[in-house]
């Protein structure tokens, strides 16, 4: 039996799971969209110069929370969980390979983000009147969507070694999420309120640049202004998300154990 | 390397400064059912995982189907079937779906159906895992386990939590393995289920073995222990049978208790025919492999 065809009936089954867990579907998928209809509804009525409103503004960055949410914490304690309860452990007394386990969560996180996404998506268009972007637009979406979602699965993974019980992985992944999320500028607008020196903090993290790819894809170019560079620089986003996506493989290769003894 | 299922050597296992397995040595011929014997703790478990290898030995040496468990693991995981004694499963899967998950794994997988069959799970094909009650969870645990048409299946405590029934047709499924010619390394509290299914036990106690054996040697080694005699009431032979002990249990009732071998017994029987009774019942038992089990881990038990 191939590793591929063994992920996909252990994806299968993780998105079954997932979606019969009413309160993990609620807190990891909801929470995004709440937060987005209030933080929307709150600030909907302020406008840029360019007559953007901040509630688009909100629409777009808030895809990068999305991801976060779906790919960093339900990977990350997904996988805590799976430690703990033993599901790993018996997993591995299978002929199942750590590749073909790992390609069965990523199936899942892939499934949540691109649901995830739409949900997002939809509210920003259809609450908030956030134009939809042209399809040169979505082609750089496609990239940041992939790069983004799998540098947030490999640290949520990676994170999860550091995780001792599964019922406080929630808290814990969420500390940077939380923290990631207010200095890179997806609940604060404009992101250049923030002192320069925490935005060059936020700069070496992925959230903020996410954020800004995301900013790229779904509001008019004048809105580059707005960011601390005076640009998208995509060609950066690309470059830092790439540089994470390697560190989070490599730190997953290090921390990756099937059981919680050792 | 010989042809041995599973051949262990001097194996260490430590847990920090806790010593669970202080050098065991066992030998799992092909199409052979070893049972180890002991009470919680004793280091069967353990043993177990490092057979299965979930852990590498902190001493010692493993091979299992000529291959160590640690290094070749994903080359022998598709010929062994392993039965945990709990978890790892998920709670909200059905028991079709987990079988039909692990059957997956699988190059060659037995017919689902017809295991759900067998083991009586068909009823709850549809029902969540953790709606599943111990019973149910360890029976579709040992289907997980067998699935995949194993060589070698490790069984740790099978039929704990089982129901009469279901423990019968698991030690039907067990003995047919062995006439499929699968080996078998099972633990157990169950002397019933080691003695019905192993073709040698091993028993372990306090990381160390303590005896091993067929249970059919390891009974033998103590022979005879008790002889009932039936016969008139109010027989009362003093001290002519020495140095074994003779009670009458109730009227009419003897019970022979000492070194009963042949010329021991026959004396014991010349003397109630020397007074003229009548015999009208005679009854010997041997040592059960409880009795030997007990006799041995006795002094750890009530440490």
């Amino acid at each position: 039996m191939s590793t591929a065809t063994m992920g996909f009936s252990r994806g299968h089954v993780e998105v079954l799971m997932f979606l019969r867990d009413r309160t993990a579907v609620i807190f990891t998928f909801a929470f995004p969209a709440m937060l987005l209809l209030l933080f929307g509804t709150i600030f909907g009525d302020q406008y840029t110069d360019a007559g953007v409103s901040a509630s688009n503004v909100f629409s777009a960055s808030m895809i990068a929370y999305g991801i976060l949410s779906t790919a960093f914490v339900t990977m990350g304690a997904g996988l805590a969980m799976d430690r703990e309860d033993g599901t790993l452990k018996r997993l591995h007394g299978t002929p199942i390979t750590a590749t073909s386990y790992v390609l069965g969560k990523l199936i899942l996180v892939f499934a949540l983000s691109v649901a995830e996404v739409i949900l997002l998506v939809g509210v920003g268009a259809l609450v908030f009147d956030m134009p939809l972007p042209d399809a040169s637009h979505w082609l750089t979406f496609t990239w940041l969507f992939l790069l983004s979602v799998i540098t947030c699965s490999l640290l949520g993974m990676a994170v999860s070694g550091i995780v001792k019980h599964a019922r406080t992985a929630g808290a814990i992944l969420n500390v940077p999420v939380v923290a990631l999320q207010f200095i890179s500028g997806v609940f604060i607008y404009p992101v250049t309120q923030l002192p320069s020196w925490l935005i060059n903090v936020a700069a070496i993290f992925p959230v903020k640049w996410m954020a800004q790819g995301f900013r790229y894809v779904f509001l008019p170019d004048v809105m580059k202004d707005q960011e601390p560079a005076g640009q998208w620089e995509l060609g950066r986003i690309a470059l830092v998300l790439g540089a994470w996506c390697v560190i989070g493989l490599v730190l997953c290769l290090l921390t990756f154990r099937w059981s919680r003894d050792k | 390397m010989t042809d041995d299922a599973v051949q262990v050597r001097d194996v260490v296992v430590r847990y920090g400064d806790t010593t669970a397995v202080h050098g065991v040595s066992l030998t799992v011929p092909r199409g052979r059912v070893l049972s180890l014997l002991g009470h919680n703790g004793a280091g069967k478990t353990s043993l177990l995982q490092v057979c299965e290898g979930f852990r590498r030995a902190d001493g010692g040496q493993v091979r299992v189907l000529g291959l160590d468990p640690m290094d070749d693991h994903d080359e022998l995981m598709p010929r062994l079937g392993i039965m945990l004694q709990s978890g790892g499963v998920y709670p909200w899967a059905t028991a079709g779906e987990i079988l039909r998950l692990f059957a997956s794994f699988a190059a060659q997988p037995l017919d689902v159906d017809m295991l759900l069959d067998r083991l009586g799970l068909r009823r709850f094909e549809r029902t969540r895992f953790r709606r599943l009650s111990g019973g149910e969870q360890q029976r579709l645990s040992l289907a997980i386990a067998l699935v995949g048409r194993p060589e070698l299946v490790f069984l740790d405590e099978p039929t704990a939590g089982m129901d009469t029934e279901a423990r019968h047709t698991t030690w039907e499924l067990i003995e047919e393995l062995r006439a499929d010619g699968v080996s078998v390394l099972l633990t157990t509290h169950l002397l019933d289920e080691a003695e019905r299914l192993a073709d040698e036990v091993v028993i372990m106690r306090n990381g160390l073995v303590a005896a091993t054996g067929t249970p059919a040697e390891l009974t033998a080694a103590a022979g005879i222990d008790l002889l009932e005699v039936r016969a008139e009431p109010g027989l009362v032979p003093g001290d002519r049978l020495s140095p074994l002990k003779v009670t009458e249990t109730s009227p009419g009732e003897y019970a022979v208790t000492g070194a009963l071998d042949a010329a021991t017994i026959a004396e014991v029987l010349g003397w109630f025919a020397g007074v003229g009774a009548t015999v009208t019942s005679l009854n010997t038992r041997r040592r059960t492999l409880e009795d030997v089990y007990l006799a041995l881990t006795k002094a750890e038990a009530y440490r």
